[in-house]
């Protein structure tokens, strides 16, 4: 402990006797550690983001009717033809409804199950919106709007109006706002909503949904099951897709494959259904280690030229440390403390600094149609970002002052004494 | 007589850049208390000699004793244990850490050896200085001092462990008359108190003459 003591005591003096060329090297340090956090922090932030705005409202299993042709053949069911290869060309699907058949009971069992965080069934129509002579093909989509809210933040893509008041008001619509935009119909206005079969439906607009995808804002609206089943001029029982959230996401892909079978319909898990958004994040990512390393490494060469020529300047201090009894060992730890000591420095700094830009960052208004729940730009705080950066300037520093501090510590002493 | 040194039959080589015998067959004794002298033609390799009896150079063939026990072999840990508890060294040029201050300089040595607390080393070291004159100068940086200032700090550094020899390679060589004078006379009353031993090298007669035993050495040899 004493021991250690003089060794930095000695570190430090000469230090504070290179105060520029080590504040130089530190902020080296400084420079590639805040560049991280501030990269890390922003790139992730970003990622989970984007990643938020898909998969937030990603079911974590979907399960619904896919229309598509049947597997089995008439052929099949014959014994006759069971050893032989048979070939059944131009196999159309049959029109079936994409109803989902005995939905209720598959409801009650999902919701059954103690993995299985919640159950939101829809029942989507195929409607017009008309208003005055104006008439735009769009689709509504029956919800139960609180478990909308709860499972999927429904609620953060409602941009005017309050989504609650679904279903308080049997008779109103949340209403995409591209629709809105193209009818010129606001919060409170009336619109009415054609079926397929002819019929209109009169509605009360109490929200304006934004989803910040314009291809789904221009024909998406939100109304109660019983309105979109009676849009459909269809029972109580005509569901088109089921919803599920799960405790565990990791258990979407065994539950989506095992709905699949027991039920004969399509169930799609999470992992699947984006599979795309993960590699486009690990890239990013990737990206940004990259850039990062990069830095430090630039860093790191500083580190190391600063200490070789601290080492070549300090030539007489160490003959004269190893000559009053200092040993290689000695000399090799005042060295190496050093480069620590300005990676210590400079990576504390560079936390700072990192933490502080990302602040600011943080508090930067970033408004865009796209985003309407992001008013500012979105950083990631992860600590553990903070901690891997200062884990790196140490191990970077550690590693540029190594080879300098062995090779004080071999100097021989008698050799420097000689050349006087 | 306890012998501090000893050395037997030392012999060292260089072999760059022609192969060249710089000691022959040293065999010399330097007892407790005693003031030795070192002289001989420039070259003849006494500084040599003495970097191999202050363990500072392992490269030789023969015997090194210290106090009886053999340091030849010996790992370089262990020898820095031995300079840093044994053996001061006072060089001719003045030695010092020029960033560190003069009280500093003389505590370095000691809390190396860590036989003491901190301020029991700063009580020490400023004894050292006292009695070197100094003591008014413990606080400024080394490098502002005077050459003569300079040498009696590294007197008071080689001092602060209590050695058992001082080894000084020209120590007043690079001092003017009154200041060399001053030099050899704290060493010639550091050896006159107490059972320390000197060894110095030096080109002058006069002061090689004021000492207990002139060793005197031509071409790697001891020729008296
Ligand atoms: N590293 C070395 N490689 C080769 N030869 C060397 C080396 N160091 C010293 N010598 C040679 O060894 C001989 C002895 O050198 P040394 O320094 O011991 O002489 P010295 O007696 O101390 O001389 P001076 O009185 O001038 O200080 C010299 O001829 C010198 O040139
Ligand atoms: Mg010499």
């Amino acid at each position: 402990m004493r021991e250690l003591g003089l060794i930095l005591d000695i570190t430090r003096v000469h230090l504070m006797s290179r105060l520029k060329q080590s504040t130089v090297a530190a902020l080296g340090v400084t420079f590639g550690i805040g560049m991280f956090i501030i990269l890390m922090g922003f790139m992730t932030g970003l990622n989970s983001l984007l990643d938020g705005l898909i998969l937030n409202r990603v079911p974590h299993v979907a399960i619904f009717n896919d229309i598509k042709p049947s597997d089995h053949q008439p052929i099949d069911l014959t014994q006759e033809f069971t050893n032989s290869l048979n070939v059944v060309r131009s196999i159309k699907p049959r029109s079936t409804k994409v109803r989902i058949h005995n939905a209720t009971p598959i409801i009650e069992y999902l919701r059954n199950d103690e993995r299985v965080r919640g159950v939101s069934p829809q029942s989507a129509a195929k409607v017009f919106y008309v208003s005055g002579a104006l008439q735009i093909n769009g689709l509504a989509n029956g919800i139960d709007v609180r478990e909308e809210i709860r499972l999927f933040n429904f609620g953060d893509y409602i941009v005017e109006g309050d989504p609650n008041n679904l279903w308080r008001d049997s008779k109103g619509i949340l209403l995409g706002a591209g629709v809105a935009a193209k009818m010129s119909l606001g919060l409170g206005d009336r619109i009415q909503l054609g079926t397929i079969d002819g019929g209109l439906l009169p509605l009360k607009i109490v929200g304006i949904y934004q989803s910040g995808l314009r291809e789904v804002d221009d024909i998406q609206s939100f109304v109660n099951i019983k309105t979109a089943q009676q849009l459909m001029g269809e029972d109580k029982n005509y569901l088109t897709d089921i919803n599920v959230n799960l405790w565990d996401t990791d258990e979407a892909v065994g539950m989506a494959k095992r709905i699949s079978e027991q039920f004969n319909l399509t169930a799609i898990d999470i992992e699947t259904a984006n599979a795309q958004f993960e590699t486009g994040s690990n890239v990013r990512n990737l990206i940004t280690f990259v850039v990062s390393i990069t830095l430090l490494l630039v860093a790191g060469f500083g580190i190391y030229n600063i200490l070789n020529m601290f080492i070549y300047e300090k030539m007489n201090d160490i003959a004269i440390l190893k000559a009053t009894g200092f040993s290689g060992k000695d000399v090799e730890k005042i060295f190496l403390s050093q480069a620590l000591i300005i990676g210590l420095v400079g990576g504390v700094a560079g936390l700072i600094l990192g933490y502080s830009v990302s602040v600011i960052i943080d508090h930067t208004p970033f408004n865009t149609a796209a985003l309407p729940t992001i008013e500012t730009y979105p950083v990631n705080f992860n600590p553990m970002y903070y901690l891997i950066a200062l884990m790196f300037a140490l191990l970077a520093t550690f590693l540029a002052g190594y080879l300098p501090a062995r090779k004080a510590k071999w100097i021989d002493p008698v050799e420097i004494i000689r050349g006087q | 007589m306890r012998e501090i040194i000893r050395t037997e039959r030392v012999s060292k080589y260089f072999t760059k850049p022609v192969m060249f015998q710089v000691l022959r067959d040293i065999s010399l004794v330097i007892n407790a208390g005693e003031f030795v002298s070192i002289m001989g033609k420039s070259g003849c390799g006494k500084s040599t000699l003495l970097y191999v009896l202050s363990t500072m150079d392992t490269e030789y063939n023969g015997t090194l004793y210290l106090n009886g026990n053999q340091l030849t072999g010996r790992n370089a840990g262990e020898l820095a244990r031995v300079r840093n508890e044994e053996i001061g060294f006072v060089f001719q040029f003045h030695y010092l850490l020029p960033e560190f201050t003069v009280l500093d300089n003389v505590m370095l040595p000691a809390r190396k050896l860590g036989k003491k607390t901190v301020s029991e080393i700063r009580a020490s070291a400023l004894e050292k200085l006292q009695l070197l004159g100094i003591e008014d100068q413990a606080n400024k940086k080394a490098n502002m001092l005077s050459g003569g200032q300079k040498q009696r700090v590294a007197i008071a550094r080689a001092l602060i462990n209590e050695p058992k020899i001082i080894m000084g390679d020209e120590p007043t060589g690079n001092l003017d008359s009154t200041n060399s004078e001053n030099v050899f006379q704290i060493f010639k009353q550091l050896s006159r108190n107490g059972d320390l031993s000197l060894l110095m090298v030096t080109h002058d007669e006069d002061l090689a003459r004021r000492t207990d035993r002139i060793i005197r050495m031509e071409d790697g040899q001891i020729v008296s």
